[in-house]
């Protein structure tokens, strides 16, 4: 580390300030700092509050912000809003990132083998996308989350039937212009059985765009488990969700405005340090 | 005459989707742990009940039969019964679905109402500060999830201001015109940010084109150019952005009308869910495809029509 630290003057400051900015971005350098901050904010939680996210105080219930050992007030059922803020921080992010996983992993395999084997293959792949793909995403994933009993692994399992199609694509297309470069008919050439090449040779090719997409996903994503939340469909109670939250601040909104607008906020600032994020990659990828 | 045979192979091609939708939808209900039938008939249904009701619904029968019974019923228009509702579900969707496309419509036309002088002014100063500030944008709207826009607007424009109500529909259609004018803007500002991000990257390369310059050197003034020229060279690519983007937003006028109270089949559904109403979902899932299934086609159809070198294939 050290080394590099040290190392990095002895370069000409023209080409050097130039080759920094290359790795670098303002949004990308925004994006990560903001979303550290709420990672750490996350993991911190035992540390931040003593509050129990769970436990209700019903004699304590709709203080404000700013009362004693309240930060940030109580709820409907006396419950400390900072302490669910952060422990909901904890469940939204893990079922937003993993959320994006499967789906990742599923749509690029499935659009590698599309692309590759071409024909039939191809064609069926094509027809399942297209079926899927008419559906609005929230839709069928709500109908799904129904059909399936709420819980985190039905928003897991939902999630990743409805979003393993754009990966596919994406890969797909990727790998039909791929497999005719040179590189990938030496493979073929060699006589490398399929799953290596496939794997060994063309993914690490292939997949960059899908990894780009998938920032931008986890934004979508995230929205769309707040969302669930704020149906009342989401990660079942008393578990702490933003959405969940949201919903019960807006039967106060005449009176306690902030009930809502607190996890709101926590909402729109990590969905603005996630899109800052894929933002900064894309401006990245593109140089 | 080309340009009719070309809708109909295109009204054509969708019937294998659309069979694999209504296969989907069909699956929807098997996904359901247990028996299908007391799912449908609810908890306090007797055994005789759940019987008749699987054999109704041919359960005892193979798989593609059930299928094939299904889709017989979708195609002479018999979505099911609501048990919830006592009512069919087609019925059901009947009174719900015109709020829905009203909701689209005035989404759509608040968008284009905010997105196209934007991404115009971006274009035209590019780089300035008006296009630095709008570049911005998108980035801010795209972590901004649409119920909570609209429970600032009702916040602001219904509670504080007072200027629209603060959610249902009316009866009269002055009221439906009020009532939908928040939600409206509500899909608009979600929406509108991906429009002006499109429509300013293909407006900044028809602007650089030859015959804007050959434009510009004729004298013409620059308003002229970026409006009367460019514009609706560059709407062209917009449409199909435009198109793609309203059939995503379909589902997202799911949580709008959930947020202002308004009748349409997006709060059914969620209604149904609540009252664990499996055919109403059922129904309003396939509905909802659908209705992107028919906006995508008409967003063909209408790029096609606007593009005359859009190959009709």
């Amino acid at each position: 580390m050290s080394a590099i630290a040290t190392a990095a003057p002895a370069v000409p400051a023209g080409s050097g300030r130039r080759r920094r900015r290359g790795r670098w971005n303002a949004p990308l350098v925004a994006g990560l700092i903001l979303f550290g901050l709420i990672v750490a904010l996350a993991l911190c939680a035992p540390l931040l509050t003593s509050q129990d996210p769970i436990k209700q105080n019903l004699q304590d219930a709709f203080l404000d912000p700013g009362a004693k050992g309240h930060l940030l007030g109580t709820d409907a059922l006396g419950r400390d809003v900072l302490a669910r803020l952060l422990y909901g921080a904890r469940v939204d992010l893990r079922v937003g990132v993993v959320a994006v996983i499967s789906p990742l992993i599923i749509g690029s395999l499935v659009g590698l083998v599309a692309g590759w084997f071409g024909g039939w293959v191809d064609a069926v792949i094509g027809r399942i996308v297209d079926m899927v793909i008419a559906f609005p995403f929230l839709v069928l994933v709500i109908a799904l989350v129904f059909a399936m009993g709420p819980g985190t692994t039905s928003i897991y399992v939902a999630v990743t039937l409805v979003g393993w199609v754009a990966y596919c694509r994406i890969v797909r297309g990727q790998v039909l212009v791929a497999k005719e470069q040179e590189y990938a008919m030496a493979a073929r050439a060699s006589g490398l059985p399929t799953w290596r090449i496939l794997l060994r040779h063309l993914l690490p090719n292939v997949v960059l765009q899908a990894v780009i997409f998938s920032m931008s996903d986890i934004v979508l994503t995230l929205l769309a488990i707040v969302t669930l939340g704020f149906l009342g469909l989401g990660v079942p109670p008393p578990t702490p969700d933003w959405g969940t939250m949201i919903q019960e601040g807006q039967q106060f909104i005449l009176t306690k405005w902030y009930m809502a607008t607190i996890p709101g906020l926590a909402v729109v600032i990590t969905g603005l340090a996630l899109a800052l994020i894929a933002d900064g990659i894309v401006e990245k990828a593109n140089q | 005459m080309r340009y009719l045979v070309y809708v109909l192979k295109r009204v054509v091609s969708l019937i294998p989707v659309l069979l694999g939708i209504s296969f989907i939808v069909f699956f929807l209900i098997r996904l359901i742990p247990g028996d299908p039938a007391a799912t449908l008939l609810g908890v306090h249904a007797t055994p005789e009940a759940i019987k008749e009701l699987r054999d109704q619904m041919g359960l005892e029968k193979p798989l593609l039969s059930q299928y094939l019974t299904f889709l017989g019923h979708l195609l002479q228009g018999n979505l099911g019964y609501s048990y919830v509702y006592s009512s069919s579900v087609l019925e059901l969707i009947t009174t719900s679905l015109p709020v829905t496309i009203w909701l689209l419509v005035s989404g759509t036309f608040f968008t284009l109402l905010i997105a196209v002088p934007l991404a115009v002014l971006a274009a035209a100063r590019r780089n300035g500060v008006a296009d630095n500030i709008i570049r911005a944008v998108p980035v801010v709207g795209l972590g901004l999830p649409a119920f909570l826009l609209g429970i600032v607007l009702i916040l602001v424009f219904g509670l504080k201001l007072g200027w629209f109500p603060v959610g249902g529909y009316g009866l009269s259609l002055a009221e439906h015109l009020r009532g939908i004018v928040l939600p409206g803007v509500t899909v608009a500002l979600t929406l509108a940010p991906i429009v002006i991000r499109s429509l300013r990257a293909s407006m900044i390369e028809v602007l650089s084109s030859d015959y804007i310059v050959t434009a510009h050197s004729k004298g013409i003034s620059t308003a002229r150019v970026v409006l009367g020229h460019a514009l609706r060279n560059a709407a062209v690519s917009s449409v199909t952005v435009l198109g793609v983007n309203i059939a995503y937003l379909t589902g997202s006028t799911l949580v709008v009308e959930r947020v202002f109270s308004l009748p349409g089949i997006g709060q059914q559904m969620i209604n149904s869910i609540f009252g664990r109403d499996f055919p109403t979902v059922q129904g309003i899932t396939l509905v909802f495809a659908i209705m992107v299934v028919v906006v995508n086609l008409l967003t063909d159809v209408a790029h096609s029509a606007l593009d005359p070198r859009v190959q009709l294939t």
